[in-house]
């Protein structure tokens, strides 16, 4: 015990500011993609070519990645220097749709629940996790916020063990052919109202994996999805702005 | 009989033509008398070779000569089980069963390791995952506890069954398959633009190690030598993840012993410790960082000075908030006894890094099969009690040690070009790499055809042969026991899955 508390003053305050103050990340994180349209050569593929995910298309002339399947590798960046990925992190949207990025746009960023759901939730939201085939990365960056860094709790959202004391699901993975009936299972013993986040490029498009047979291709094939968190995986402070989003405290 | 057969060291490639088909008893036979004779089974698995009978191909070592040796036979049916004698090989064989419909005859426990569709048979259905029939202890007062897929933390879908008297653990059976992504069957026809980015997910917590297996593979089957500047990024690379991982484990195990001071603690630490990879390829768990033929990003001067910076802080915040820890006679007395693995259940059942180690079991890569950046590495850390306390004091002694070797590396970068082009890869060879992961010893297997594209690709994580250990030091617990026993170990369910 004597030991503890020199020990406490040395290890100090660890809680972010977040969200009061921004996050300082990495030099060299890779956020947001900005594609500069007007650098874009008329008939070039490059990016198109080169995206191991086929993530990337040109739509009448204009390039749009679709960041539900981007995993941030940043081989799409080309020699005319119209795509560079941004510092920042937020990148989490309530519909599928507008994570098709294109070119001199910017994100929708997730809006809040609607009143009825956001009076529910708002200050407290409890949370059951199912990771349905993803590589644990994901897994692991959502329970990160978990430690004082972030310290979710503050926010009054807390993981649960039991699916029936939840309000929503924090999905992770692609939904394999072997955890299809484990999620299903889960969410049915979830009580109404309930909601459902898809985190990480598995669990929106099936992500690394999304030409197996087995692996799946994402959760909302299969439930009604209220917010998407991209990347591979998403960074805990892009998990953390989304979940406040979505309730409306961002 | 074993004389003629085909010896290599890691990171080497041999022609498929030099390995020598044998008749399936010289084959089983071989390997018997190998095993019994103190190697290990690496690899072993089935391949279509394009007649009607299908490959078996096993990798053994011999730890002590840093030898691998690669044998090579074919079978239409069945073959003949060895996991009654070596209790290692059991889980390779389920899967050359489940995979190619190969039957081991007179496995003792043939059961669906993944319930994966077969690659051979394709109109055999699928075994249902969590249909099998689990080991049942017998008698009035035995009750089952059932766990899973779906745990109450933040963790990987896994199906545990406990056998129990009262309290007491009679048998734990681990049955896993729900993160099954098919991978080694979507590897065939690679390397594709994907293949990088899907080893980089094999085990997310384990990018560093499988991808280097992988690069390994690439380099050597392609004929590259990487640059020593890459060379030791790698490895940096490398022990900055053993170190996350680690760190983040003790913190787990803290907090399962309820000494929640150090708990919190490691997990803000091991966050940091994740930055450092971020500072050097923007991603958290080193995603981007490796490509075969070397490493994307470089670190300069400016970047190595600030890193050990960090790095210095970062330790001194590890070995007060650890020290804590390791000194609180309560916790100790929580971990001393639990789990106990012996060294003789651990060299029968195979197991491998931390968790052999902690048996006395002297088994790492880093040590019998160095890479190129590997020249400083002294020993391996072994501790014998075999308990939950061994197991976390391998990983005290594995934190300092690995700090010391990255705080080296980063004050001694060799300077030059970090990547270098890969050619096409050679056709007909077969290829095999080693990495001390976290975990421990990483095996990647590649079988090229006639235009240099993946035959095959075996992919072993630590963990497939760990698991075993952990349901063998369940034995004899208390149910209240698992979790403690669980962190001590921290196996990866998707690597095991595939
Ligand atoms: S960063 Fe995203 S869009 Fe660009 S190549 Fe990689 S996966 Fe494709
Ligand atoms: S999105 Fe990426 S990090 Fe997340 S589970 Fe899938 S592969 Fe892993």
């Amino acid at each position: 015990m004597l030991k503890i508390i020199p020990e406490r003053f040395r290890q100090g305050y660890r809680t972010s500011a977040f969200p009061r103050r921004e996050p300082q990340l990495s030099a060299r994180f890779r956020g947001v993609p900005q594609i500069d349209g007007g650098k874009c050569p008329p008939t070039c593929h490059y990016c198109v070519d080169n995206c191991p995910m086929q993530a990337i298309t040109r739509v009448a002339g204009k390039v749009v990645i679709d960041l539900g399947r981007c995993l941030f590798c940043a081989k799409c960046v080309c020699p005319h220097d119209a795509i560079s990925f941004s510092a920042d992190y937020r990148l989490a949207v309530r519909e599928r749709r507008q994570l098709q990025l294109s070119a001199d746009d910017s994100l929708e960023l997730a809006q809040p629940l609607a009143d009825e759901l956001r009076r529910l939730f708002g200050r407290s939201l409890k949370l059951r996790q199912v990771s349905a085939g993803g590589c644990n990365a994901c897994e692991a960056d959502f329970n990160v916020l978990g430690v004082p860094t972030f310290d979710l709790g503050r926010f009054g959202i807390q993981v649960v063990a039991s699916p029936r004391h939840a309000d929503g699901l924090l999905v992770t993975g692609p939904v394999t052919a072997n955890m299809r009936a484990a999620l299903l299972d889960t969410y049915a013993a979830l009580p109404e109202p309930r909601l459902v986040i898809v985190s990480g490029a598995c669990a929106i498009s099936g992500g690394p994996f999304a030409a197996s047979a087995v692996a799946g291709n994402g959760v909302d094939e299969l439930l009604p999805v209220d917010l998407y968190v991209p990347g591979c995986p998403p960074h805990p402070y892009t998990l953390l702005d989304g979940l406040l989003r979505l309730l409306g405290r961002r | 009989m074993v004389d003629s057969a085909v010896r290599i060291s890691n990171n080497d490639v041999v022609a498929l033509a030099d390995v020598q088909l044998w008749p399936l008893p010289r084959f089983i036979a071989a390997i018997d008398v190998e095993l019994a004779g103190g190697a290990r089974v690496v690899s072993y698995f089935a391949h279509h070779g394009g007649t009607a009978k299908v490959e078996l191909w096993c990798v053994l070592a011999h730890d002590d000569r840093g030898e691998l040796m690669v044998l090579r036979s074919h079978s239409d049916a069945e073959f003949p089980s060895l996991a009654a004698r070596h209790p290692q090989i059991q889980l390779f064989e389920r899967e050359i069963y489940e995979q190619f419909s190969l039957v081991p005859v007179g496995h003792p426990w043939l059961k669906p390791i993944r319930f994966e569709p077969s690659w051979r048979d394709h109109a055999a259905s699928a075994a249902v995952i969590g249909d099998f029939t689990p080991y049942q202890v017998a008698g009035e007062e035995i009750h089952e506890v059932a766990v899973g897929p779906v745990h109450a933390g933040v963790i990987e879908p896994g199906h545990f069954r406990f056998q129990c008297h009262g309290e007491e653990v009679k048998h734990l059976e681990i049955s896993l398959g729900f993160q099954h992504r098919g991978v080694e069957h979507l590897l065939v026809g690679g390397p594709t633009a994907a293949t990088l980015l899907q080893m980089e997910a094999l085990a997310g917590d384990t990018t560093i190690g499988h991808t280097s297996a992988y690069c390994q593979l690439c380099e050597s089957l392609g004929g590259v030598k990487i640059t020593p500047a890459a060379a030791r990024l790698r490895a940096i690379a490398l022990e900055l993840e053993r170190l996350a991982n680690h760190v983040g484990d003790v913190g787990a195990l803290s907090g399962d012993t309820g000494f929640l001071t150090t708990a919190s603690y490691c997990g803000s630490i091991r966050g940091n410790i994740l930055n450092l990879s971020a500072d050097i390829c923007g991603n958290r768990f080193g995603r981007g960082l490796l490509r075969p033929g070397g490493v994307n990003f470089a670190v300069d001067e400016a970047l190595a000075q600030d890193l050990l910076e960090k790095l210095d802080a970062i330790e001194d915040e590890t070995n007060g908030a650890i020290a804590l820890f390791y000194d609180s006679p309560s916790v100790l007395a929580r971990m001393d006894g639990v789990g106990c693995v012996s060294m003789a259940v651990a060299a029968e059942l195979g197991l491998v890094g931390p968790a052999a180690r902690a048996s006395g079991l002297v088994r790492d890569v880093r040590q019998h099969y160095p890479g190129v950046a590997d020249d400083d590495f002294t020993a391996a850390e072994v501790e014998n009690a075999g308990d939950v306390q061994a197991r976390a004091l391998v990983r005290r002694r594995e934190i300092a040690a690995s700090f010391a070797l990255v705080r080296q590396r980063l004050q001694q970068l060799p300077p030059g070009e970090v990547a270098l082009p890969v050619a096409s890869l050679l056709p007909e060879h077969i290829g095999v790499a080693l990495v001390e992961g976290w975990r421990g010893e990483i095996v990647h297997v590649a079988i090229t055809d006639d235009a240099g594209r993946f035959a095959r690709y075996k992919v072993v994580d630590p963990s497939f042969h760990n698991w075993s250990g952990l349901a063998m030091a369940l034995r004899g617990q208390q149910i209240s026991d698992f979790p403690l026993c669980n962190k001590s170990f921290n196996l990866s369910y998707c690597g095991f899955d595939l």
